[in-house]
C-alpha cells in the first residue's frame, strides 16, 4: 500500500504526460497511458518561453562535472584523513563534520552578490564551481577508506617506491570505487534535481532543466499534458538510474547513517 | 611528484656512479612528499569550501549589521535588522506558517516511518529490495517536478483531490487560498517525497540492534508490541535524533514547494498565507536588493531556529526515550 502510495503520482505524471491536451478536463481522471507523448514532448520544444533544451544540456553538463570532481577531491582527501599522518588531521576532520550540520542556503545572500562581482551571473560557473566539493563526500570517503583499505597495502606500495599520489591513483581509488559509485550516483541526483540556487543566480535565457520546468508551469498552467511530458523527460533518467543502482545507493544510505 | 623512483628496476648489478646522488635525492623528495603532500589532498575541499561556503556564511552575519544595499551603499546600523524583525508581521506570519507545514509534515511523517521501517525490518516479509526501492523512489524525483505534479492534483477544478473528495459530499476545495489547506497541500508534498527516506534511515538503525536482545525478550515472553516499546524505541533513539533534526534543518528551509504552488510567486499566495521563512529571505535579500542587509538578518534567524529547535528536540526526545 505504502509503495503503492509512493508510486502513484509518478505513474500520474506519466498517465497525463502521455494524454491529449483535452484529457485533462476529464471527469473522472484519466487513469491510463497513451498515445500523445510525442505531441505534448513537441510543444515543449517548441516553447520559447522555457528553453527545455538549453535546460537539459546545462544539466547534463553541471551534474557531471560537479560529479566527477566531487568524487575525485573526496577520495582524495578521504585517503588523506584515513591513511596519512599529518598535523592537524583531527581538528581539520572535525571541522568538516562540523561544516556538515550548517545549511548552506543561509549563505545565499551574498554569494549571489559575489557570483555578479564575479561575473557569474547567468553563468554556469556560478552553479559549478560553489558545489565541486562536499562534506559529506570527503567524510564518506574516509569512513570507507579507513576500513576497506589496509594500511599493509599502503606499506607494500611504499616500499616498491611509489608516491603518495602514485598509491591514491594506483591503490587507492580501485579500492574505493564501490563507495565512489554511491557517492557519485547521489551528487548526481542531488545537483540534477536542485533548484533554488540556479533559480536565484540563472536568467530564465539559460537555465538547467529543474528552473526551465518552473517556468514552463507557470507560464502554460493550462497545458498540463505539456508540462508532465516535460517533468517525466526531467525525472525518468533518474529514476531509471534508480531502479539499475537502487540497491547499491540504498545500501550506502543506510550505511552511512549507522556511522553518523 | 617523484614518479622517477618508482620505475627503478631490481637489478643485482653494481649501481651506476651516480645513483647514490640519485637516491638521495628521491629520498628528500619521498620525505617532503610523506610531510606536505596530504594536505595538497585536502586543499581543494577546503579552498572551495571556504571560498563558497563559509565566507558567504560569515559574510551574512556582517551584513545583517548594515543597512546593505546590493546596489549602493551600506552603512553600520549594529542590531537595527533584529529589531525590526521583531515588530515585522511578515516575518511573525512566515514564522507561523512554517511551523504549521513542518509539524504536518514532520510529525506524521516520522510515525509512519517508524511503523513502515517496523514492518520491513520483520524478516517475514518477501521482496525486501523492491519495497525499499519503491519506498525510496519519491526522493528521487526533483522537488520542482514534485511541486508541479501535487500541484495539478490539488487544483481546485479538475484536481484529483477534490474529485475524490467530491465523493464524500464535499465540495471543491480552494487548496491554494487559505492557510490550513494550503499548508495541508504543501505538508502532502514533504510527507510525499521524505517518508520513504526517514523509513530507510530508522530501519538502518533498527538493524543496528543486536538480535539476542529480541530472543532474550521473546523467551522473557515479550510480544511483538512490548518489545518494540522496550527495546526497538529505546536503542534507536541516537538514529531517531539524527532524523528529527534532519527534518528540522529541511522544514525550516522549506522553499521550493511553496515558490511552485503559489506559481512562483514569492509571497505565497495573494495574503501570504504560505509564504514559508526561506522564501521572505528571499524576497527581503535577492528580490529585493536593496534590503539586502535584512534578508540577511532573516537568513541569521532562521539558522538561529533550526539551532534551537534543534535542541529542543533533542532534548525532548532523549526525555521521553528513557
Amino acid at each position: 500500500m505504502a509503495a503503492l502510495l509512493s508510486i502513484y503520482p509518478f505513474y500520474y505524471m506519466i498517465v497525463i504526460g502521455t494524454r491529449s491536451l483535452d484529457a485533462i478536463n476529464d471527469v473522472p481522471p484519466p487513469f491510463t497511458p497513451a498515445g500523445s507523448f510525442g505531441d505534448n514532448f513537441g510543444r515543449v520544444l517548441d516553447n520559447d518561453a522555457a528553453n527545455f533544451v538549453t535546460g537539459l544540456i546545462n544539466s547534463i553538463i553541471v551534474s557531471a562535472v560537479v560529479t566527477v570532481s566531487v568524487v575525485l577531491t573526496g577520495s582524495l582527501a578521504g585517503f588523506a584523513f584515513a591513511k596519512l599522518r599529518f598535523r592537524g588531521r583531527n581538528i581539520l576532520l572535525l571541522s568538516i563534520i562540523v561544516t556538515m550540520m550548517i545549511p548552506t542556503q543561509m549563505g545565499i545572500i551574498p554569494l549571489w552578490g559575489m557570483m555578479q562581482s564575479f561575473g557569474w551571473y547567468d553563468s554556469l560557473l556560478a552553479v559549478t564551481v560553489p558545489f565541486l566539493v562536499s562534506a559529506f563526500g570527503v567524510f564518506m570517503m574516509r569512513q570507507y577508506a579507513s576500513q576497506a583499505i589496509s594500511d599493509e597495502l599502503i606499506e607494500a606500495g611504499r616500499v616498491d617506491g611509489a608516491s603518495t599520489f602514485r598509491i591514491y591513483w594506483n591503490i587507492v581509488l580501485p579500492a574505493l570505487r564501490p563507495a565512489a559509485a554511491v557517492l557519485g550516483l547521489l551528487t548526481f541526483m542531488e545537483t540534477w534535481n536542485s533548484f533554488l540556487w540556479p533559480y536565484a543566480i540563472l536568467s530564465p535565457e539559460n537555465p538547467t532543466l529543474q528552473v526551465s520546468l518552473s517556468f514552463l508551469s507557470y507560464a502554460y498552467y493550462t497545458d498540463y499534458s505539456q508540462v508532465f511530458a516535460a517533468t517525466a523527460v526531467g525525472t525518468l533518467p533518474l529514476v531509471l538510474v534508480f531502479i539499475v543502482f537502487g540497491r547499491q545507493i540504498i545500501g550506502g544510505i543506510m550505511e552511512g547513517a549507522v556511522k553518523s | 611528484m617523484s614518479l622517477s623512483a618508482t620505475t627503478a628496476p631490481p637489478s643485482s648489478a653494481p649501481p651506476p656512479p651516480n645513483a647514490e646522488q640519485r637516491r638521495r635525492r628521491g629520498h628528500l623528495l619521498n620525505r617532503l612528499d610523506l610531510k606536505y603532500s596530504p594536505y595538497l589532498y585536502i586543499a581543494p575541499f577546503f579552498l572551495i569550501f571556504g571560498i563558497f561556503g563559509l565566507y558567504p556564511m560569515v559574510r551574512t552575519a556582517w551584513m545583517s549589521l548594515h543597512d546593505w544595499d546590493m546596489i549602493g551603499d551600506n552603512t553600520f546600523i549594529g542590531f537595527d535588522n533584529y529589531t525590526r524583525l521583531i515588530s515585522d508581521g511578515y516575518f511573525w506570519n512566515a514564522l507561523v506558517n512554517t511551523f504549521g507545514i513542518f509539524a504536518l509534515s514532520t510529525i506524521p511523517q516520522l510515525l509512519l516511518a517508524l511503523f513502515l521501517a517496523n514492518l520491513l525490518n520483520r524478516t517475514l516479509l518477501r521482496a525486501k529490495t523492491f519495497f525499499r526501492m519503491a519506498i525510496f523512489i519519491p526522493n528521487v524525483v526533483s522537488v520542482a517536478a514534485v511541486a508541479i505534479v501535487f500541484g495539478m492534483l490539488y487544483q481546485r477544478d479538475f484536481g484529483l483531490f477534490n474529485w475524490l473528495l467530491s465523493f464524500f459530499g464535499v465540495e471543491a476545495i480552494d487548496w491554494n487560498g487559505e492557510k490550513w489547506s494550503s499548508w495541508t497541500a504543501l505538508a502532502t508534498m514533504v510527507n510525499w517525497r521524505w517518508t520513504g527516506y526517514n523509513t530507510l534511515i530508522l530501519l538502518a538503525g533498527m538493524q543496528a540492534i543486536p538480535k539476542d536482545l529480541y530472543e532474550a525478550a521473546a523467551i522473557d515472553g515479550a510480544g511483538q508490541w512490548r518489545q518494540f516499546w522496550q527495546i526497538t524505541l529505546p536503542m534507536l533513539k541516537p538514529t531517531f535524533i539524527f532524523v528529527v533534526i534532519l527534518s528540522t534543518i529541511g522544514g525550516m528551509q522549506l522553499f521550493t514547494e511553496p515558490l511552485l504552488f503559489a506559481n512562483g510567486n514569492i509571497i505565497g499566495g495573494d495574503q501570504r498565507q504560505f509564504q514559508t521563512l526561506a522564501m521572505y529571505m528571499y524576497e527581503m535579500g535577492i528580490v529585493n536588493l536593496n534590503t539586502a542587509g535584512y534578508g540577511a538578518a532573516v537568513a541569521w534567524a532562521i539558522f538561529m531556529i533550526i539551532v534551537l529547535v534543534s535542541l529542543i528536540n533533542f532534548v525532548l526526545v532523549r526525555r521521553t526515550a528513557k
